[in-house]
């Protein structure tokens, strides 16, 4: 059976350049969709589930280092993982990341030499694939190191988080905190007695925070590990976290699920 | 600052009394029998006590930052005072060192009444032509203040945009399509290399002057939209409306450019289906309104929008240009994102 790939790109020139890019040099593959956002990408890979995903980074709504982790969470198990491929224009850190990884890569403008180094990459892992079955830990563990971007500078770490609510402010101490969850433009402060909304972004409050203490979990979540008090497998092989006094339960993204076993 | 402003006093200090000695030879040329000394003397007395009372007075007064100078009748007030201080006081210094030096030496003393009139009538008039002066040296130095002043902000709006306009991913995405139409469409290709040409040409011309024609600032718009139009497909659509009788009103150069790429950035980039821009000129009340509109995500995403460097840029190049009389309003809501500038035609 020929090869298939999932082409995600919002630019339509580019996506049909590498589209036509392909042809030259792998003949045999066919392409099964194009889509142009993250999400998008997402619904049509569950449903073709292709051997091989080409992925714009940058793209409206979801790019595709998240498009790349949600697909990861919601793969079913029974079917391999695809290869994936990551698209870019210019993004220095992500292609330094890139060149440690076997995760692969390829530079706008696709040139047809780099292409087919690719190329035949993939077809050396598709054929590891079908004798060994991929290593979905790998790709995991590669897709979390690029998400982490750049290791930012150190900051001063938060002793409180300030949150206004109403007209005043309130002041909650940071190991009041159970956790963090982004929503929208605003990200929750869950804390033993209530909620507060905070307008700073997820990613710019993880490096002010604990990195021992404070654990992502979930694109949009970070939890206070000293808050967790324990960690449930449910029938589809999904990690949920339970909190000390709170009933809510918590997602953990397979990203992350290493982050939780017996000592 | 302080000691710029002592400086600064120091010289207008000097300058007043070479101008009193200018004054006292003049005298001494025309009545050339008076002895030198007296005039000198009383010429300085009355000169340093005007500009004591007028230049030391101003800068306890509140003073526009213009001139350096009090309000209207507050100046002419603090101008009459230094006038008749110096008269009096002055005349009273002048007699005291003329007569502990004896300038007036073997010399008549002069007879005061008789001499009245013309003393009166010259410290009048230099201290009228002083304060002038100095009034205008301050206008001056101010408007050559604020000349500079726009010119570094129309250099910092430019090297904004060279910032944004070689930004990597912009240049590279931007090459990558030109790339890509170069093999299906050879015609469109070089189309989008022209537009980008203009594009780079705009901002890279060092010569530029800092104003230009309305139409001008639209053509670098449509360049830039033409561009993006190619990248983003149907994901962009645009409207640019410039009516023929505005077409030459001159405004800042790239005034409109961080309004319009703002606009793609934070507002259509980010959203999935994409939207429409539209930008319009108007004239309304005597005064010309550009409008920049989006129907991107508006505040969803960018809850900083509004105090952008690029705003805060363009709120200063108006303000060096046209003071209080130019503005801009800008707005995020549910639908999209809203800027609107106003300002006077020249």
């Amino acid at each position: 059976m020929n090869p298939t790939a999932l082409i995600a790109e919002d630019e339509p020139l580019l996506a049909q350049a590498l589209q036509a890019e392909l042809a030259r040099a792998w003949p045999e593959l066919r392409i099964v969709a194009s889509v142009g956002d993250g999400a998008a990408a997402v619904q049509a890979a569950l449903q073709d589930r292709p051997d091989v995903l080409f992925f714009d980074i940058r793209m409206p709504g979801q790019g595709g280092l998240d498009a790349a982790a949600e697909l990861a969470d919601a793969w079913p198990g029974d079917a391999p993982f695809p290869a994936l491929v990551f698209v870019t224009a210019y993004d220095q850190y992500a292609v330094q990341a890139f060149e440690a990884q076997a995760v692969d890569y390829v530079l706008k403008p696709v040139q047809a030499g780099r292409l087919q180094k690719t190329v035949e990459k993939l077809r050396q892992a598709l054929a590891q694939r079908a004798a060994r079955g991929t290593d979905l830990e790998a790709t995991l563990g590669q897709l979390r190191h690029l998400l982490q971007g750049a290791p930012a500078a150190p900051q001063p770490q938060l002793k409180v988080i300030q949150a206004s609510v109403g007209n005043s402010i309130r002041l909650v101490p940071i190991d009041e905190v159970a956790y963090f969850e982004a929503a929208d433009k605003y990200v929750r402060v869950v804390c033993a007695d209530g909620e507060v909304l905070i307008r700073t972004p997820l990613k710019d409050l993880l490096p002010q925070l604990d990195a021992q203490l404070f654990w992502q979990i979930h694109r949009g979540t970070v939890v206070r590990a000293t808050a967790v008090e324990s960690v449930h497998r449910d029938e589809a092989g999904k990690l949920h976290l339970a909190l000390r006094g709170h009933k809510e339960r918590l997602p953990v993204s397979r990203l992350y699920a290493h982050l939780f076993k017996a000592m | 600052m302080r000691r710029l402003e002592a400086l600064d006093k120091l010289q207008n200090m000097l300058q007043v009394m070479a101008f009193c000695l200018g004054i006292a030879t003049a005298q001494y040329i025309v009545t050339p029998e008076r002895p030198y000394g007296p005039t000198v003397a009383y010429s300085l007395s009355i000169g340093l006590v005007t500009w004591a009372i007028v230049d030391l007075g101003r800068t306890f007064m509140p003073s526009a930052a213009e001139t350096g100078w009090p309000s209207g009748p507050t100046a002419i007030a603090l101008v009459v005072v230094g006038i008749a201080g110096g008269f009096f006081i002055g005349n009273g210094i002048g007699g005291v060192v003329c007569r502990t030096f004896g300038l007036y030496g073997s010399a008549p003393l002069p007879d005061p009444r008789a001499e009245l009139r013309s003393s009166v009538v010259i410290t009048v008039l230099a201290g009228i032509v002083g304060c002038y002066y100095f009034y205008s040296v301050g206008r001056s130095s101010y408007l050559e203040r604020k000349m500079g002043e726009a010119k570094q902000h129309a250099d910092e709006a430019r090297l904004k945009l060279l910032e944004t306009q070689l930004e990597p991913h912009m240049l590279f995405n931007t090459l990558a399509n030109l790339r890509a139409l170069i093999g299906v469409d050879p015609g469109r290709a070089q189309q989008m290399l022209d537009h980008m040409i203009a594009y780079l040409r705009a901002t890279l011309d060092a010569s530029r002057a800092t104003t230009h024609p309305l139409q001008a600032e639209f053509d670098r718009l449509r360049d830039y939209l033409e561009l993006m139009a190619i990248r983003m497909g149907p994901r962009l659509t645009y409207t640019l409306d410039l009516p023929p009788d505005l077409a030459n009103v001159r405004v800042p150069t790239l005034l409109l450019q961080p309004l319009v790429e703002n606009a793609i950035q934070h507002g259509l980039e980010p959203k999935v289906q994409g939207g429409r821009i539209t930008v319009r000129a108007a004239r309304q009340h005597g005064q010309l309104v550009v409008t920049v509109d989006d129907t991107g995500v508006g505040d969803a995403h960018a809850p900083s929008q509004g105090s952008g460097f690029g705003l805060s840029q363009i709120r200063e190049r108006l303000a060096a240009l046209h003071g209080d009389r130019a503005d801009l309003a800008f707005r995020t809501g549910q639908d999209g994102a809203n800027a609107r500038i106003t300002l006077p035609i020249a």
